[in-house]
């Protein structure tokens, strides 16, 4: 930013806002109460600037200062400070270059060599009085860089080429079009969508009836922390090998698999259907919850004397179905099953009983 | 909610008031804050960042002159906080501050008019550090044009902005201001205008740095090189405090003194800037007007040509002391005429009709300078403060701004600075005020105060004036047992003085304008300039005084005295207080001091004055032993103590009124007396103010 002065050679003596502007003064003027009017400062310069061909001269800022009964000083420091406000004459069609990081990153000083070959130095006013041009900082408008902005438009995703066409339209009078200038809406992507371009997504056809697991009718929420016997390393996932999406890393698995059944790997063990009297409490198993009990009577496995029956390639394929690959294993599922089978205990299913356990009792309430 | 809030600072307990800010309560606690930005009489602008101190806990150090004690919390255990100003941690931070602010300052102390007196060298010294880290190029930045008085080296500007509000709140002309922003701020006036203000020379004070220097002053003379002399403003009848620094035979410049009841800290452009005028079309030596051309002469001759002037009836002799005539000159003047028997002498050149009739506190201003801070409402009758008492305006304007104080004003219309009712334009409006709605809200407030000016009181019906002002301020309850408001704001600084000692006419005595209507034989001028003296007829006129003005150059015999900063002199301010001014260099080649040429003269008439020294003739001036004088204190003003006098209406004048106009009191304020006439720095702000005042053709 260089130093800021007024041009008053080229300002002259007079300054008028125009009759149709008026309404927009009396508009921003409305806004604040009769002591505040000098708030109404910014706007009013904005106006009396564009009442002034795009810059503000020293009558147009006294005609300012002199409407909202300001001391001329204090509407000088406004009109200094803002960048915003132009005090020397500008072109026809100004050009204000983006030449912020994000700008500059992308190419903004092959656009400044455009504008000091097309142009000349920045406020430099073609002979003309077409064009000018000055750089400013960020425009916001970083997705679309480089960019600059041309009296009230913003022209995007400039190169070289592109930029001096504007220019050689400009210089021509000819007006030309604001925006992106390349194949692009706004800021989407260049050569239109890549994304959420499938049809079905839009006619209703991928909706399911999805249940909601704290809904009233469902059996239980999600539950929270479950680590068996307070060991939450134990069971917590120690293989990642699969790319499936960890909800948490609580220990309890998650029922999602994206994977399609044939791929599965091992073999589907035996089901049985699963009826409420003919059903074993499997959560008296160490390893399985609520929801992996859910998840298991789901696959039609309800009994001990199921699970007791489980090949390793029935293993397998639950441990891919429900991934958690090794777990079954680790946690001996097998052997707990025999044992509760046959009508016996373990240890954990004492303490299931004896309702020590609260991650394996059903949460009804 | 208490009204105070304890702290703990530098390991000492305080309490404080809630309003006080940090660094107010720091100092209070004897600690010593650095500060660029921050002015006790401005509004708090932050910018500076010397100020920082330590809050034990808060994350960053804080800028105590920013931050109000009443906004802080206690620490967690509800213990007072603990703010240090000392310490590696408010050094650093200070340190780090000053060499920011020295990035762009240059290196230019040598020839800096600001060099010894300097709070950036000062501070620079106690917090800075050794030397620069920083290799760029600094920032240059164009010197601005601010008029006649205020020179620029804008280089050396840290942005501080006490000057900008300096301009906006307490001289109330809204002329600097700071353009642009970051790297490329400047302060400046709008195009580079000069400042309008009768109080433009404080930004010099306030500056602290060597950006905005005294114009005239420079390259005059190093701080420390000056005798400081502590002594009494005398443009004005306010009565500034003031510090004369002289070197040599020669006033190097007038600075104002701090005097909370009379000018705070300010002082007038024409009090500060005039000292150029000691120095030019002084009177020397007396002389005698021979063929037409006045001569050189020493003393004995002048003695003796005054001697043959005087030998006349004393009928035919009359005497007018002007405005800048001191309390011992008036006294000795007075009593050596009154014992020649004449009776015309009058100390009021422009004919004001007040001090007639002795009462003390229907001339002087009862409410005092500082009273106005006081009052709900003033109202002020042919008198415009801003050019007759421009410091005092800045405190009407205080008082406008931050208390509310509503301001009616008959006279002349005038931009005084402040919004003010304007009630009309001469005693008519005075008569019908009552009707006013200014004059109800008058009669309604809680301690109104009115003031006349010379403007109101030097007309036909002055005396009525000032009786029908009165009225009204007994009426309106403006006069009570604990507010006095009601006064005369003078113009001249020897008034009161030259009123309290009697100088007006004895019974049967001429004043003024009939002296000076050619009547007389001999005519005596103690340093009037400031009248018409065209009708003086073949009178022979003495002129005593200092300066060779219009006085001297009708003058027959010249009797050279000494200037105000040249003798320790009595005045007594608009108020009633009495003060002394010091000597701070020596009279010019043979003048003397006023009292002494009458004191010598006594002797050659014969009618020798009963004291020696100037302490004698204070002596006679306190009275004997036991009795009190208005001259027995120095330094006060009696305000409510004369409210008894002024409960009595006036009996002499009638108040009725007849519609005549008010004029103005003071067309120049830049050359208001012989001294100011004199200064070429003054003829400059007055052609300045002159072009500025001419009505610009209609568009």
């Amino acid at each position: 930013m260089a130093l800021r002065r007024f041009d008053l050679e080229a300002g002259g003596d007079t300054f008028a806002f125009k009759p149709e502007t008026e309404e927009k003064i009396a508009f921003w003027r409305g806004k604040y109460p009769a002591e505040k009017q000098r708030s109404a400062v910014i706007p009013l310069l904005w106006l009396a600037q564009k009442d002034n061909d795009g810059w503000l001269s020293e009558p147009a800022m006294r005609e300012v200062a002199d409407r909202l009964e300001m001391p001329y000083i204090r509407v000088y420091e406004v009109a200094t400070f803002y960048t915003m406000f132009r005090l020397q004459p500008v072109g026809k069609y100004h050009i204000q270059l983006c030449g912020t990081t994000p700008c500059q990153l992308r190419g903004a000083e092959s656009l400044k060599e455009v504008c000091k070959k097309e142009i000349g130095n920045p406020m430099y006013v073609t002979d003309d009085g077409r064009l000018s041009w000055e750089e400013v900082e960020c425009l916001g408008a970083c997705v679309n860089a480089p960019m600059v902005q041309i009296n009230d438009d913003y022209y995007e995703d400039l190169t070289e080429d592109s930029f001096q066409k504007i220019i050689g339209k400009l210089k021509n009078g000819v007006e030309a079009q604001a925006g992106p200038q390349v194949d692009r809406i706004n800021s989407a992507p260049e050569g239109g969508t890549a994304i959420l371009t499938d049809p079905a997504l839009f006619d209703g056809s991928r909706n399911e009836v999805s249940r909601l697991p704290n809904l009233a009718e469902e059996k239980e929420a999600d539950a929270p922390d479950v680590s068996p016997a307070g060991k939450p390393e134990e069971s917590a996932p120690t293989n990642t090998k699969r790319e499936v999406p960890e909800k948490s890393n609580t220990g309890e698995t998650t029922l999602i698999s994206n994977k399609e059944k044939e791929e599965l790997v091992g073999e589907r063990p035996e089901t049985v259907e699963v009826t409420a009297d003919g059903q074993d409490d499997l959560k008296r198993i160490k390893g399985i919850g609520p929801k992996n009990e859910d998840a298991l009577n789901e696959l039609g496995i309800a009994t001990f004397k199921q699970i007791a029956a489980w090949t390793p390639e029935n293993v397998d394929w639950v441990e891919d179905y429900m991934s958690f690959p090794g777990r079954i294993e680790r946690e001996d599922w097998i052997g707990q099953a025999k044992t509760l089978a046959e009508g016996g205990e373990t240890e954990f299913s004492k303490r299931v009983d004896a309702g020590d356990v609260p991650s394996s009792q059903d949460d009804e309430d | 909610m208490s009204d105070t809030f304890k702290l703990n600072i530098d390991g000492k307990d305080i309490e404080v008031p809630r309003h006080y800010t940090l660094m107010q309560a720091c100092e209070e606690a004897g600690a010593e804050i650095p500060r660029f930005c921050y002015h006790e009489r401005l509004s708090v602008a932050g910018n500076c960042r010397m100020c920082l101190v330590e809050w034990e806990g808060a994350p960053k150090p804080i800028a105590s002159c920013a931050q109000t004690v009443g906004d802080m919390r206690p620490n967690r255990d509800g213990s007072a906080p603990n703010i240090r100003t000392k310490g590696d941690y408010v050094d650093k931070a200070r340190n780090g501050v000053m060499e920011f602010l020295l990035i762009n300052h240059p290196l230019d102390c040598p020839i800096c008019d600001q060099g010894g007196e300097c709070d950036l060298q000062d501070q620079a010294m106690a917090y800075g550090r050794a030397g620069s880290r920083y290799e760029e190029n600094k920032r240059a930045v164009e010197d601005k044009n601010m008029g006649p008085l205020v020179k620029t080296i804008m280089t050396r500007c840290i942005q501080c902005t006490r000057c900008v509000r300096f301009a906006a709140e307490v001289a109330g002309v809204e002329e600097i201001g700071m353009i642009s922003r970051g790297e490329n701020a400047e302060i400046t006036t709008y195009l580079e205008k000069s400042l309008t203000s009768e109080l433009s020379g404080n930004v010099i004070d306030l500056c602290p740095v060597g950006a905005l220097t005294s114009k005239p002053y420079a390259f005059n003379a190093r701080p420390w090189e000056l005798r400081k002399t502590s002594s009494i403003d005398v443009m004005d009848a306010m009565g500034a405090s003031i510090r004369v620094d002289a070197k040599g035979d020669g006033v190097m410049r007038i600075l104002p003194e701090t005097n909370e009841e009379i000018n705070e800290e300010w002082l007038s452009d024409k009090s500060r800037f005039v000292w150029d005028g000691l120095a030019r079309q002084r009177l020397d030596k007396p002389y005698i007007r021979e063929n037409g051309r006045l001569r050189a002469a020493n003393w004995g001759e002048a003695f003796a040509a005054v001697k043959e002037a005087l030998s006349v009836s004393s009928d035919k002799i009359g005497v007018v002391a002007g405005d800048l005539i001191e309390v011992e000159q008036a006294k000795a003047a007075l009593d050596l005429f009154r014992a020649l028997g004449v009776k015309s002498t009058d100390c009021r050149p422009a004919g004001a009709k007040y001090g007639t009739d002795g009462v003390r506190e229907r001339y002087i201003l009862n409410g005092t300078l500082a009273g106005v801070e006081e009052a709900d409402m003033l109202l002020l009758i042919g008198t415009n403060p801003r050019v007759e008492a421009a410091v005092w305006n800045a405190r009407i304007r205080k008082t406008w701004l931050w208390a509310d104080l509503k301001v009616g004003r008959i006279g002349e219309a005038a931009d005084l600075t402040y919004d003010h009712e304007w009630l009309g334009q001469g005693a008519d409006a005075l008569t019908n005020i009552r009707d006013t709605d200014f004059g109800k809200a008058l009669a309604s407030a809680e301690r109104p105060m009115i003031v006349i000016g010379e403007g109101a009181l030097c007309g036909e019906d002055g005396e009525a004036v000032l009786a029908s002002a009165l009225k009204l301020a007994n009426e309106v309850g403006a006069i009570k047992d604990d507010w006095a408001g009601f006064g005369i704001l003078h113009t001249a600084a020897g008034r009161v003085g030259a009123l309290d000692v009697g100088f007006v006419p004895a019974e049967g005595g001429a004043d003024t304008a009939a002296i000076l209507s050619g009547g007389m034989k001999t005519v005596v001028l103690l340093g009037a300039d400031e009248v018409d003296l065209s009708g003086l007829g073949d009178s022979t006129v003495i002129y005593v005084g200092s300066h060779g003005d219009a006085g001297a150059a009708r003058a027959d015999i010249i009797l050279p005295s000494a200037a105000y900063t040249e003798m320790a002199a009595t005045y007594v301010n608009t108020e009633g207080r009495v003060q002394m001014t010091s000597r701070a260099v020596q009279p010019k080649g043979e003048a003397r001091e006023g009292w002494a040429i009458f004191r010598a003269l006594s002797d050659m008439m014969g009618k020798t004055l009963p004291y020696d020294t100037a302490d004698a003739l204070r002596g006679v001036l306190r009275g004997a032993e036991g009795e009190s004088t208005v001259f027995s204190g120095l330094g006060f003003a009696p305000g409510v103590r004369g409210i008894e006098a002024l409960k009595q209406p006036m009996t002499s004048a009638s108040t009725t009124l007849t519609s005549v106009s008010f004029g103005a009191v003071v067309d120049d304020f830049y050359m208001t007396n012989p001294i100011a006439r004199a200064s070429k720095t003054m003829a400059e702000c007055s052609a300045l103010a002159s072009a500025l005042d001419t009505p610009v053709a209609a568009e």
